[in-house]
C-alpha cells in the first residue's frame, strides 16, 4: 500500500531479497554439513554441498580431543550467574534512573555511552593485575565479576525501557489504595517488570555465554576455560585444524545462543535503538 | 512489535537529565523513591561499575605512564611519556593502526550501505520477509569465535565451498584467501561485514518504522519518485539512528578483537594485525603491561572523535525523535 513498486521493480526486490538470505545462510549451513560429514569426505578436494554419508563421528572426536563438557559447564555457570547479578544489581539503577531525572540519568548515560567505546586492552590488564592480586585470576568467579559489569551497561538501558512501561499511575493507584512503596514495588511494578527482566536476564546471558577476549586473558588452567576458548584450542599451532571436530564443537556452541537469542530478538533491537539514540 | 522500549519512552522522554525541562514537573508528583532510598537503589550498580569499570579503566591509563611488566620483581617506576616516545616511533604499530582504520572503514562503510539498502527492502510487504528476520539471529547471536570458525571454513582452500564454486565455475583454482598478503584483509572485511549486518538492518529497520507514515503517503499523493521521498521523509528522519548507529558500528571495529584473532591470529605477515592484536600480544605474549596499555590510551583518543559524534547523534535523537 505505501510503495507503488512495478512487477519489475518487485522482481528486483525479491532478488535483492534472495541475495541477503544465500549471504546469511550459507556461511551457517556449511558448518552445519561440516559437521556432519566423515574424514573421508572433508579430506576430498571436492566437497560437496551435502555430507554423502552423515555421520555423527566428528561429534564423538570433538569431545575427546577437548574438555567440551566441562567447558560448556564453565561457560554456563558463568554465564547463568553473571546474568542473574547483573539483573540484580542494574534492576534497582534502571528503575531509579527511569522514575527521576536529573543528575543521576545524566551520568549513567555517560557511563553507558562511554563503556560502549574503550578498548578492552585497557582495563583487562589492570583487572589482569588487581584479580592476580586477590588471588582471582584463572578463576571463574573473577570472570563472573567481569562479565557483570561487562553486561550492565545494556542491561541498564533495557531495564529503564521496562520500567518506564509500567504506566506511573499503577503506582500512584496503589499508593492511594493505602499501599507501602516496598509492597506497591512488589505487588504492582514487578509483576509487570517480569517479561522484561527476564529478556534482560537472557540478553546478559548471551553476551557472558559468546564472551571470548576477557576469558582468553583471565583464565589459564585448560579445566577452568570457557567454550570459547577451549574451541581456539580446535585450530591447533598454524591453523592446521581437523575440520570436522571443529565443525562439530563450533556447531554446538552456538546452539543455546541462537535458541535464546530466538526468544528475545525483537525485544533487543528496541532496547539497542533506544540505547544507541535515546537519551 | 519490535520497538518494545523505544515506544515505551515516546510517551515521556528524557531530555539527558536537564533539569529546566517542563518534565521536571513529573519530580512533584508523589514519584516513589525519595533521596535517601534513591541512593540505595543506585549503589548495588555503583559497587561494581566504580570497582570493576572505571577504577580499572583509570588504572589503564595511569599504566601508560608506567614501565610495568608482567613478572617483573622489580617496583614498577613512573616513566612519564617515555611509552608514547617509543609508541611515535614503533613502526609495527602504526602499521597496525593503519590497519585497523582500513579494516574498521571497510567493514564500518559497506555494512551500513548494504544494511540501510536491506532496512529499505525489509520495510516493504514482501513476502519472505519473515525468513529474513529469522535468519538474522544467525550471525547476530553467534559467539565471534563460531564466526571465526565457520568462516575458516568456509575459505579453506581445499574443503571450503568458496573454491569450489569457484572451481566450478571455472574460475580458477581459487585461492588460499586467509594467507594470502593481498587477499586477507578484504577476506577478514566481508567477515566484519557479515558478522555485523543483521544488527545494522534490524536498527535501521526499527528507525524506519519510527517514521512517520502520514508523510510517506502525503509525498506519494504529491507524486514525489521514490527517491525524492527517500531524501525529503524518510532520510530525515532516519539519520539520528544512521549516525549514532554507525559511529558506534566504526568504534566497535575499531577495538575489535576475537573475529581476527580466529581467523587469522593477525596474519599473514601482520596484515590483518588490528590494534586489539598487536596490544594483546604486547601485554601478553611479552608481559609489557605499560606499553600495551599506552596503545590502548591511543586508541581511545582515536575513538573519542567517533564517541563525540555518537553524543551529538545521540543529543538530537533526543530532541527530534
Amino acid at each position: 500500500m505505501r510503495s507503488r513498486t512495478g512487477p519489475v521493480g518487485r522482481a528486483g526486490q525479491y532478488l535483492a531479497l534472495l541475495g541477503y538470505l544465500v549471504f546469511l545462510a550459507f556461511p551457517f549451513l556449511w558448518l552445519v554439513s561440516t559437521a556432519f560429514k566423515p574424514a573421508r569426505e572433508l579430506g576430498s578436494l571436492h566437497p560437496t554441498w551435502l555430507p554423502r554419508h552423515p555421520t555423527l563421528d566428528n561429534f564423538r572426536q570433538a569431545f575427546d580431543e577437548q574438555p567440551l563438557l566441562r567447558a560448556g559447564l564453565n561457560s554456563l555457570l558463568a554465564a547463568v550467574s553473571a546474568a542473574l547479578i547483573a539483573v540484580l544489581v542494574a534492576t534497582p539503577l534502571a528503575y531509579a534512573i527511569a522514575r527521576r531525572k536529573g543528575r543521576l540519568a545524566t551520568a549513567a548515560t555517560g557511563w553507558v555511552v562511554v563503556s560502549q567505546a574503550f578498548p578492552f586492552v585497557l582495563v583487562v590488564i589492570p583487572l589482569f593485575l588487581v584479580l592476580k592480586d586477590l588471588h582471582l585470576i584463572d578463576s571463574l568467579a573473577g570472570l563472573v565479576l567481569v562479565y557483570v559489569v561487562w553486561a550492565l551497561p545494556f542491561a541498564l538501558w533495557m531495564l529503564i525501557g521496562y520500567v518506564r512501561a509500567v504506566p506511573r499511575e499503577l503506582e500512584e493507584a496503589a499508593a492511594v489504595d493505602g499501599a507501602g512503596r516496598l509492597r506497591t514495588l512488589v505487588s504492582v511494578t514487578a509483576p509487570l517488570l517480569a517479561p522484561g527482566l527476564v529478556a534482560t536476564w537472557l540478553f546478559a546471558f548471551i553476551t557472558a555465554w559468546n564472551e571470548f577476549f576477557f576469558a582468553l586473558v583471565l583464565l589459564k588452567t585448560p579445566q577452568k576455560q570457557t567454550l570459547p576458548v577451549v574451541l581456539t584450542h580446535f585450530l591447533g599451532a598454524e591453523g592446521a585444524a581437523d575440520l570436522g571436530p571443529l565443525a562439530a564443537a563450533a556447531f554446538l556452541a552456538t546452539l543455546p545462543s541462537l535458541a535464546v537469542f530466538a526468544v528475545i530478538q525483537r525485544r533487543i533491537t528496541g532496547g539497542m535503538l533506544a540505547g544507541a539514540v535515546k537519551s | 512489535m519490535t520497538l518494545t522500549t523505544a515506544r515505551a519512552r515516546s510517551g515521556r522522554r528524557f531530555g539527558g537529565g536537564s533539569g529546566g525541562r517542563p518534565d521536571g514537573v513529573t519530580g512533584g508528583r508523589a514519584g516513589p523513591p525519595a533521596d535517601r532510598g534513591a541512593w540505595l537503589l543506585v549503589l548495588p550498580a555503583l559497587i561494581p561499575i566504580l570497582l570493576l569499570s572505571v577504577g580499572p579503566l583509570l588504572y589503564g591509563i595511569a599504566l601508560a605512564f608506567t614501565d610495568s611488566q608482567a613478572g617483573r620483581t622489580a617496583p614498577t617506576r613512573w616513566t612519564g611519556l617515555l611509552n608514547f616516545r617509543d609508541l611515535l616511533h614503533d613502526t609495527l604499530f602504526w602499521e597496525s593502526f593503519r590497519i585497523g582504520l582500513l579494516w574498521a572503514v571497510g567493514v564500518t562503510v559497506p555494512q551500513f550501505l548494504l544494511a540501510l539498502g536491506l532496512a529499505l527492502l525489509l520495510n516493504q510487504d514482501l513476502r519472505l520477509r519473515w525468513l529474513a528476520r529469522a535468519l538474522a539471529i544467525v550471525p547476530w547471536a553467534m559467539p565471534e569465535v563460531v564466526v571465526g570458525i565457520m568462516w575458516r571454513l568456509v575459505y579453506h582452500p581445499d574443503a571450503g565451498m568458496l573454491n569450489e564454486t569457484i572451481r566450478d565455475v571455472g574460475l580458477g583454482d581459487g585461492r588460499d584467501w586467509l594467507t594470502g598478503l593481498g587477499s586477507a584483509l578484504p577476506a577478514v572485511i566481508v567477515v566484519g561485514v557479515w558478522a555485523g549486518l543483521p544488527q545494522t538492518t534490524v536498527a535501521l529497520l526499527a528507525g524506519l518504522q519510527n517514521t512517520p507514515h502520514e508523510l510517506h503517503e502525503a509525498a506519494a499523493m504529491d507524486g514525489a519518485g521514490a527517491w525524492r521521498r527517500f531524501r525529503a521523509v524518510t532520510w530525515p528522519a532516519l539519520r539520528p539512528v544512521a549516525l549514532a548507529i554507525t559511529a558506534l558500528n566504526f568504534i566497535w571495529n575499531f577495538n575489535a578483537f576475537a573475529l581476527v584473532y580466529v581467523l587469522t591470529n593477525g596474519g599473514p605477515g601482520g596484515r590483518t594485525r588490528l590494534p586489539m592484536l598487536f596490544a594483546y600480544e604486547e601485554a601478553f605474549r611479552y608481559g609489557q603491561f605499560g606499553y600495551a596499555a599506552a596503545m590502548g590510551c591511543v586508541m581511545v583518543a582515536v575513538v573519542s572523535v567517533f564517541l563525540a559524534f555518537h553524543l551529538v547523534a545521540r543529543l538530537r535523537g533526543g530532541e527530534d525523535g
